[in-house]
């Protein structure tokens, strides 16, 4: 008997209305943790660059555990092991949003640290000098210079925590590969629909990328 | 007279470094001091102790009548020194993402809640001083080392400041482009500004400063009238200095 593999056009448009229901969902947990990521990247970052130990140290000690234990992991800890300790259920949404949140923050974390870092030591001696205080000196010359800095790896991130987002199948948030397994389960096309999945993921990555290339230009240009 | 600063035995170290030896230094109001002196000897540290952006260990320090106690303490004291003495580096240090007149409205506004009407008007009239009114739209970045270093003056003078220190300002120009802001700084000193210069521009030194400072190894090892120092040191390290920076 002769194997004959065709991709089925049909089999693949047909999937795409039901599998596009998934993007609000990949778009509300990339966007929503990475925003609360970022809140805690620029709190845990200065945090982490602090001179007092005992604020330092808490944030470094985040930074380390979010960045060195597997994303995957920490939603299922999240979503299966908080409600023991919580003692109430915890929805996927919540959870998804969380987990990114968590997990971002602490890579935002260490692009906020280095950005700040590399803002030349010079720029906070002239604040200082014209007698902005240290706070006045940080938000008004480092911060804006070190924020330019950030925008291409704070791009990067937000790539991978969209990406991320796809291990969240497994707590049945309903994003797009969720939706891609339950269409599969019904029509046995998984070919065509992990192909249109894919296209999918692309076309939110590349449009951001788009946007940013454009960001860091118009940022860029006045320094 | 009034004494603008006051230093009484200050010592600095950096770890087991000792930078700065046992300093008494009075600068008087509208007195020009340069200091001078090989690279390393301290001399930038002592300005730099001025306006707290170095600590010191020991000693006292009062400027314009606020003291400064040893390891930055009297925090108070500090905020009202940096107010009131405007520094110029030898970096220039503008801030790259605010125009050439944002620079200089910046620490006005901040600071002394300045309005921005009459900061703006500030900042114009002191660009126009020091002779670039018409590039007060610009970015840092597009201006010469000459011009940005004018305006980094611009920005310090922009606070009323009662004492200028200038940390080698020319030191990292090209040497067409000193001569502009030498010009500035002998302009402010003919205005009566108190200044206490960091430089290797002995030409400067001699013709515009009131008292010329020779630091070796983090010590004052001789002072006086610029003519008096360069044609007749009387300490043997000055002479060996001053033969070696004269000699070309």
């Amino acid at each position: 008997m002769e194997f004959q593999f065709q991709f089925d056009w049909q089999a693949a448009i047909d999937s795409i209305p039901f599998l596009i229901k998934g993007i609000p969902y990949t778009l509300l947990i990339s966007f929503g943790g990475l925003l609360i990521g970022f809140a805690l990247g620029i709190v845990f970052g200065l945090l982490s660059i602090n001179k007092k130990w005992f604020l330092r140290w808490p944030a470094t000690a985040y930074i380390e555990i979010f960045r060195g234990t597997p994303i995957l992991v920490q939603v299922l800890f999240i979503f299966y092991g908080l409600p023991d300790l919580i003692g109430g259920p915890i929805d996927p949404l919540t959870a998804g949003i969380a987990a990114i949140a968590l997990n971002s923050g602490a890579y935002i974390s260490e692009v906020v640290r280095g950005g700040v870092q590399s803002i030349d030591k010079g720029q906070t001696e002239a604040g200082l000098s014209l007698g902005l205080s240290r706070t006045q000196t940080f938000w008004s010359v480092v911060w804006p210079q070190a924020f330019r800095r950030m925008i291409p790896p704070l791009g990067n991130q937000a790539i991978v925590s969209i990406k991320d987002t796809s291990l969240f199948s497994v707590i049945g948030v309903g994003e797009l590969v969720r939706q891609g397994q339950i269409y599969i389960a019904n029509t046995f096309t998984a070919f065509e629909v992990y192909f249109v999945v894919a296209i999918l993921y692309l076309a939110i990555t590349l449009s951001l990328s788009l946007i940013l290339r454009f960001v860091e230009r118009r940022g860029l240009a006045s320094v | 007279m009034t004494q603008i600063v006051k230093m009484k035995g200050m010592n600095k170290y950096f770890g087991k470094l000792h930078v700065l030896k046992d300093i008494d230094l009075t600068v008087e109001k509208g007195e020009v001091v340069v200091i001078i002196g090989a690279s390393g000897s301290g001399k930038s540290t002592l300005i730099r102790c001025v306006n707290g952006l170095e600590e010191f260990e020991s000693g006292t320090l009062e400027v314009d009548g606020h003291p400064l106690a040893p390891k930055s303490g009297n925090p108070k004291s500090l905020a009202e020194i940096r107010k009131e003495v405007g520094m110029v580096f030898q970096q220039f240090n503008l801030f790259p993402h605010l125009t050439v007149k944002k620079n200089i409205m910046l620490a006005p506004q901040k600071v002394k809640s300045t309005s921005q009407t009459v900061a703006n008007a500030t900042a114009e009239r002191l660009l126009n001083r020091v002779g670039i009114g018409n590039q007060a739209d610009k970015y840092p970045s597009q201006l010469s080392g000459g011009q940005q270093q004018r305006v980094a003056i611009a920005r310090a003078l922009a606070m009323e400041p009662r004492l200028m220190l200038f940390d080698e300002p020319t030191s990292a120009l090209d040497p067409e482009m000193i001569g502009e802001v030498l010009d500035v700084m002998r302009e402010l000193a003919k205005e009566g500004m108190t200044m206490m210069v960091v430089t290797h521009e002995m030409g400067f030194a001699r013709e515009v400063a009131d008292r010329v400072i020779y630091i070796h190894e983090g010590a004052i090892v001789e002072q006086g009238k610029p003519d008096d120092v360069f044609d007749n040191p009387q300490n043997e390290r000055t002479q060996a200095f001053l033969s070696r920076v004269l000699a070309h």
